[in-house]
């Protein structure tokens, strides 16, 4: 892919991206200063890439998982497993590696655990990881024994508040994944083999592509970077909370590669996109915090935005626009058939 | 054919005497129509909403806004008769217009926008959790005549176990799901879409009415579960019922309903209610267990009912590719 056609591709979330910076910048002045102080940044703009550093995380993965089709809710719950994993094991003096190694094992492990379900079983994606969902919290806190774990292991800490080069590690860690991502499934044909996946699994596999191990490692990346996210949240606050760890951030995460301009029908997918989906969401929670509305405006804008984009997305308005474009003398025909038809492409 | 799709519902059934009987043999006090009693009473507000979950998932689609509407409707219930000073039946008739009012607006989405309805009920899980934010963040209690008399209504069984009316109105509901899932042409079009929406559509099952009509009358019994869940905790609370969408949908699966949508039975979502419920019982009798144990069973028993539909459906394709000379 050359980089105009990327650029041209996500072109619509940077718009909107910069649309709200602006808003925000008109409603606090000082919203784009950044200050250096301590080694490190400071400011309303390094604040936004860094809390939105774990549904950025959980995005990659999240990506990876719609672009086959498919969806993985059980990632918050992944997040609060190994977020008890990591701090149970730092806590018992395991090294700092031997902690980080085996709660990304872990997460691996959750994720191929969804992941057979998906590819052996032939269970529908909401439904197999829903019982990851709804176990998940419990196995946390059998992991942490009911209580906060908390650890205070310099090292560890560093993951969540530490910095690098000035900036938080957290951005770093979803930055350089999110490379490491675009560069794998894009020099190489894994990405095209996934989008066939997503566009016709069956088709796929008599086409010849292993659609089983290739759904198995989909889902085991969505549980890596759930595992990573969820060091970053344990990290964060210095201790493991099974139960609000990760806590709906599933739902955040699918919103961020929706907003990214990903089709939940999948067949197509932009790293990128969603990336500057999270940083979207982000900006639109602190926006909402400098404006000086209650927090809870927040979950109202988001059903906002999730329905304008429901709309722009949907066939219905596609042959529309079509439509009105082709014959401007007319206003509304007729959408549904064509609709329809699309739909049934899609399957 | 009948014997294949009763057999999950069997299944729950045995299960659910079996693990009663286990329960019984070890703590022989749970057998008393006082734990029967408590446990419809506690988990009445989750049997109403499952009952609207069961529709939904009998369509082939999924709601993930009851456990945000039974929130919202118990803080609209909450503000509206204390601050705002409505008469009670006002309120609670208008808290049901707006919720089944909000159903048909997410099935309309569903069905005219050909989005799945995760995403849409996802907004309106966003949409139904905000609204209740703004209404009030804090726990409002709930002080009417109304209440207290409803509360103090109860059916004594033999044994001295209390029938409440939440209880009560829980088994009517699931009556007449029961009713309206069989004997309504509602009922069969329901099942139609969910077996196959292309053959039901051109059979001329009325697609977009009757998907708009599951959404409402989803809400619907999410606002009603919401009324019982206010009854039960005599209070509104935005926070409240988080989750509860999660256990509606175990509860359906537990009860033997096929996840891809035709095949079920309302019934059988009672008795994935009552398994649930028994859970949660034992840990309480129990006393050293954890409550955590009880999302971890209930993990399990999802994977284990569902692993079981897969092998049904394995095996009826098997046979019916059997059947067929190639």
């Amino acid at each position: 892919m050359t980089m105009p056609a990327t650029l041209k591709r996500v072109l619509p979330q940077l718009i909107a991206l910069l649309v709200i910076l602006a808003l925000n910048t008109a409603i606090a002045p000082g919203f784009l200063d950044i200050a250096y102080a301590n080694g490190r940044l400071y400011g309303s703009l390094i604040d936004i890439l860094n809390r939105g550093a774990p549904v950025a995380l959980l995005a990659i993965g999240m990506t990876l998982v719609i672009a086959t089709r498919g969806i993985d809710l059980s990632v918050g719950a992944v997040m609060a497993i190994c977020g008890a994993v990591a701090a149970a094991l730092i806590t018992s003096d395991h090294s700092l590696p031997a902690t980080i190694l085996m709660t990304l094992g872990v997460g691996i492990l959750c994720g191929l655990w969804n992941g057979a379900l998906v590819a052996f079983l032939g269970i529908q994606p909401i439904i197999a990881t829903l019982i990851l969902m709804v176990a998940g919290r419990g196995i946390a806190q059998l992991i942490t024994e009911g209580v906060i774990l908390t650890f205070n292991v310099p090292g560890l800490i560093f993951v969540g508040s530490g910095s690098v080069f000035g900036l938080p590690f957290p951005v770093i860690l979803w930055v350089v994944l999110g490379i490491a991502a675009t560069l794998i499934f894009r020099t190489t044909a894994l990405g095209l083999l996934v989008e066939a996946i997503g566009i016709n699994r069956r088709a796929s596999a008599l086409a010849g592509i292993g659609t089983s191990a290739l759904l198995l490692a989909v889902y085991a990346a969505s549980g890596l970077c759930a595992a990573v996210a969820g060091i970053v949240a344990a990290a964060d606050i210095r201790g493991a909370d099974a139960n609000n760890a990760g806590l709906w951030l599933e739902l955040d995460a699918i919103l961020a590669v929706v907003v990214g301009g990903n089709s939940l029908m999948g067949g197509r997918f932009s790293i990128a996109g969603s990336l500057i989906g999270a940083m979207i969401i982000q900006s639109v929670n602190t926006g909402i915090l400098l404006a000086g509305f209650p927090p809870e405006f927040n979950l109202v804008i988001k059903a906002a935005i999730i329905v304008v984009i429901l709309v722009v997305q949907s066939p219905a308005s596609h042959t529309l626009f079509a439509f009105v474009k082709n014959r401007p003398g007319r206003t509304i025909g007729a959408p549904t058939p064509a609709a329809k038809t699309k739909e049934e492409a899609a399957r | 054919m009948t014997s294949s799709r009763l057999f999950p519902l069997a299944t729950t059934f045995v299960i659910f005497l079996i693990a009663y009987g286990l329960c019984i043999a070890e703590f022989p006090n749970m057998l008393s129509t006082r734990v029967v009693g408590n446990l419809l009473t506690d988990n009445a507000f989750l049997g109403i909403a499952a009952v609207g979950m069961t529709f939904v998932i009998l369509s082939g689609g999924i709601d993930l806004s009851i456990g945000s509407v039974i929130a919202f409707t118990g803080v609209f219930l909450a503000v509206a008769m204390g601050d705002w000073g409505l008469p009670p039946v006002l309120a609670l008739v208008i808290v049901l217009v707006l919720t089944t009012a909000f159903g048909a607006v997410m099935g309309a989405m569903i069905h005219y926008l050909a989005m799945p309805p995760f995403i849409v009920t996802l907004a309106g899980m966003f949409f139904a959790r905000g609204m209740a934010f703004l209404l009030s963040i804090e726990s409002v209690p709930i002080r009417v005549e109304l209440y207290d008399t409803l509360q103090g209504l109860y059916f004594r069984m033999p044994g001295g176990g209390r029938l409440s009316f939440v209880g009560l109105s829980m088994l009517a509901v699931v009556l007449l799901g029961i009713l309206i899932a069989h004997f309504t042409s509602f009922g069969r079009n329901v099942y139609a879409i969910g077996g196959n929406r292309q053959s039901a559509e051109l059979m001329g099952v009325p697609i977009a009415r009757t998907t708009i009509l599951i959404y409402a009358l989803s809400s619907f019994l999410a606002g009603l579960a919401g009324i019982a869940f206010s009854l039960y905790t005599s209070a509104g609370y935005s926070l409240a019922a988080v989750g509860v969408e999660l256990d509606a949908i175990a509860a359906v699966v537990i009860g033997g309903t096929l996840l891809t949508g035709g095949s079920g039975y309302v019934a059988g979502t009672l008795l994935g209610i009552l398994i649930m419920g028994l859970i949660q019982t034992y840990i309480v009798f129990d006393g050293t267990l954890s409550s955590w144990w009880t999302k971890i069973v209930i993990g399990l028993l999802l994977f284990s009912f569902i692993a079981l539909q897969r092998g049904l459906v394995w095996l009826s394709a098997r046979r019916r590719g059997a059947a067929m000379p190639a």
